[in-house]
């Protein structure tokens, strides 16, 4: 199966490339782990609810597009840095969804053995490096990363998401310049959901934003309609590809919507909900799907990505649930081995 | 005894790290005019040996320099992390305290950060506020880093060489007015252990613990209190994280009395800590009350009579020691 560019002709042609060859066992991939993205934070948000998940977790509903867009275009040995929001990307990846649930309810089995929790999972095991609680900062490790991979030799590149409010800290300015200048392959992500916290980006953000920043650096940049999974996964495709020949550091800046608030506690009341209602209209899973049935994929094909994903969901809740508590001894494990806390008691 | 060869603390520190990147290829140093030999000449000929891949010229960039090596770190190699000085360390603070600190607990152990964070420290003539702190005490507060403080330049030589090999990030702080200073340096491979300290002087009356320039006063200090029968005992630490529990006890078991002297502020300072735990684990053996001697809680100043207010001066060790050795000090305890 092929063309299904010609179901959006208008994002190819703002894009500026040739008609597509996408395949449809491709997009359905994505469709899946959008899916798979959705079940998992909304049994997360459920797991609040019902006083399994401890802390905050920032839901990334509405912005699946941009996890398997570009995750999807990455090789298991490629890295990537992600954001406090960063379950989708994480799944994206290839991390299990078990052992990341088992993060959220802090229990033993989890990613990070129940010490790091929604803002800290990392999966090394699929070369994701780790979300990171603190806006912007996974930007200098992302070419940090991509540094020791030229260092070492290596053809991996790292991709590196972050959200609109990071580019107004000095990371985003002295990351970008440093992979230009050391001419890195980093796959810089804005992921634009139109909220800082609570505030709209927009208000404090001076001049044209993340492409206009990334170009006056030199590095290519590309807006694009973060809703649209079709559109993204083109577009990191070609960026990827760019990357492993060579090019040098590539920016693209998607535009999407955070369908919830903050966190999943956060009611976000500072919103219009029209402007809520009208992003709902533009829900990328939907979109996606109508897509491919435009395309001729059967319903129940389409279907079985949504069913599958949910069931898959609810049981890892449930397995969650059941895990025990993480030994109390690992409070004291990987702190440091010279001048470990467990040498001498106090 | 082994050959030796006499050296600055700053030629130590060059060829300690020349003999790491020699050892092991995954070793690289970054920085700003490293490839021009570093702001105090301790990167001299480096570039020119292992080329400007591995002796990285850096923007003026504290924090992506750090947070690079943290990533760089974290995905396989070595980074040496040049600072220039620790004051502009601060603009790297999330990315050496939030991050690399941290990454591998809150990762859950799936990766080390092996990265050493050089970062010059201390007073020298008329540097002013932002050239001149001693923040080592913020340093060894942070769970996960490692503190070193060397005094010597075969200690410069041998801890930053056994710093490179941790594979804990280590918080590396030479002392600027110690870059000259000349001693004798093991020839061949010489590896100071992290975490134990160097007895520079035995006494029976008093235990001085330091670290850093502060030995040399120390022990100017200890000549004259020798000179009036006081016989000190010179403890330099030589790592802050972790110190050398066991040898300070066991000095201050012997001499009954502990003044501890650092080039930092007093307040808050590490010798808070120093002079809290022997207090809480010798009180019945003390013959004193015990001391802190640091800086007065005021930023270091550019003219030479008011930076001085901030010196800590071997007489001032002295006094305080002789203060504490008098009779009337053993009666007040």
């Amino acid at each position: 199966m092929s063309g299904l560019g010609e179901t959006s002709p208008e994002t190819s042609q703002k894009a500026g490339r040739p008609a597509r060859n996408l395949d449809a066992a491709r997009l359905v991939g994505h469709l899946e782990t959008m899916w798979r993205i959705r079940a998992f934070e909304e049994a997360a948000i459920r797991g609040l609810k019902d006083g399994l998940v401890l802390g905050a977790i920032h839901p990334s509903i509405g912005q699946e597009a941009v996890a398997t867009g570009v995750c999807l275009n990455l090789d298991r040995a490629d890295l990537l840095l992600s954001t406090h929001r960063g379950h989708g990307h994480t799944l994206a990846k290839g991390a299990d969804a078990g052992a990341m649930m088992r993060e959220l309810f802090g229990r033993d089995g989890g990613t990070c053995g129940g010490k790091g929790g929604s803002m800290h999972i990392a999966d090394f095991s699929v070369g994701m490096l780790g979300a990171n609680g603190v806006v912007g900062a996974n930007i200098p490790i992302a070419v940090g990363a991509a540094h020791a991979i030229r260092l070492r030799g290596g053809s991996e590149i790292v991709a590196c998401l972050f959200g609109d409010g990071a580019i107004n800290r000095g990371p985003f300015l002295e990351g970008l310049n440093w992979a230009k200048v050391f001419d890195l392959p980093v796959l810089f992500v804005c992921e634009d959901n139109t909220w800082s916290a609570t505030t709209r980006t927009a208000d404090l953000t001076a001049g044209a934003g993340a492409a206009a920043r990334a170009e006056s650096l030199g590095i290519p940049a590309e807006t694009l309609d973060g809703n649209d999974a079709l559109a993204l996964d083109e577009a990191a495709r070609a960026a990827v590809a760019a990357l492993r020949a060579g090019s040098g550091p590539r920016l693209l800046h998607v535009k999407t919507y955070r369908l919830t608030g903050h966190t999943a506690a956060d009611a976000a009341p500072y919103r219009d909900p029209a402007e809520v209602e009208a992003w709902r209209e533009k829900d990328p899973i939907a979109r996606l799907a109508a897509a491919l049935a435009d395309a001729g994929i059967p319903a129940e094909r389409l279907e079985a990505a949504r069913a599958g994903a949910y069931a898959e969901m609810e049981a890892i809740y449930d397995e969650a649930r059941a895990a025990p508590w993480p030994p109390v001894a690992g409070a004291y494990a990987d702190v440091q081995d010279v001048g470990h806390p467990a040498q001498r008691a106090f | 005894m082994a050959a030796s060869t006499t050296t600055t603390y700053i030629a130590a520190s060059t060829r300690a790290l020349a003999e790491e990147m020699a050892r092991d290829p995954r070793v690289w140093a970054l920085g700003e005019d490293l490839g021009r030999g570093g702001v105090f000449g301790q990167y001299e000929g480096l570039q020119e040996r292992f080329g400007a891949a591995r002796i990285a010229d850096t923007p003026i960039s504290e924090a992506c320099i750090m947070g690079a090596a943290v990533g760089a770190a974290l995905a396989g190699t070595r980074p040496v992390v040049e600072m220039r000085f620790s004051d502009f360390a601060l603009c790297a603070t999330d990315e050496l305290v939030n991050q690399a600190a941290k990454a591998r607990f809150m990762f859950g152990g799936q990766a080390k950060v092996p990265l050493v964070a050089r970062q010059p420290v201390g007073m020298w003539r008329s540097s002013a506020a932002q050239h001149s702190q001693s923040l080592e005490a913020w340093y060894a507060h942070v769970p996960g880093l490692v503190v070193v403080a060397p005094a010597t330049p075969a200690d410069n030589l041998g801890l930053l060489k056994s710093a490179i090999r941790a594979d804990d990030p280590v918080v590396y702080l030479e002392h600027k007015g110690l870059w000259p200073l000349e001693g004798a340096v093991p020839d061949g491979e010489h590896l100071t252990p992290i975490g134990v300290a160097d007895v520079a002087r035995e006494g029976r009356d008093l235990t001085l613990v330091t670290w850093s320039a502060m030995r040399w006063r120390c022990l100017e200090a200890a000549r004259a209190l020798a000179a009036d029968g006081v016989e000190a005992e010179v403890i330099d630490l030589r790592t802050l994280w972790p110190w050398d529990r066991d040898r300070v006890l066991a000095s201050v078991e012997k001499t009954g009395r502990l003044l501890v002297v650092h080039e930092a502020v007093t307040v808050g300072g590490f010798g808070a800590e120093i002079a809290a735990f022997v207090a809480e684990h010798l009180h019945a053996r003390l013959e004193a009350p015990v001391r802190r001697l640091g800086a007065p809680r005021i930023p270091i100043a550019y003219a030479p009579p008011l930076e001085n207010a901030a010196r800590v001066t071997p007489d001032a060790i002295a006094s305080a020691a002789r203060a504490m050795t008098a009779p009337a000090a053993a009666d007040a305890s």
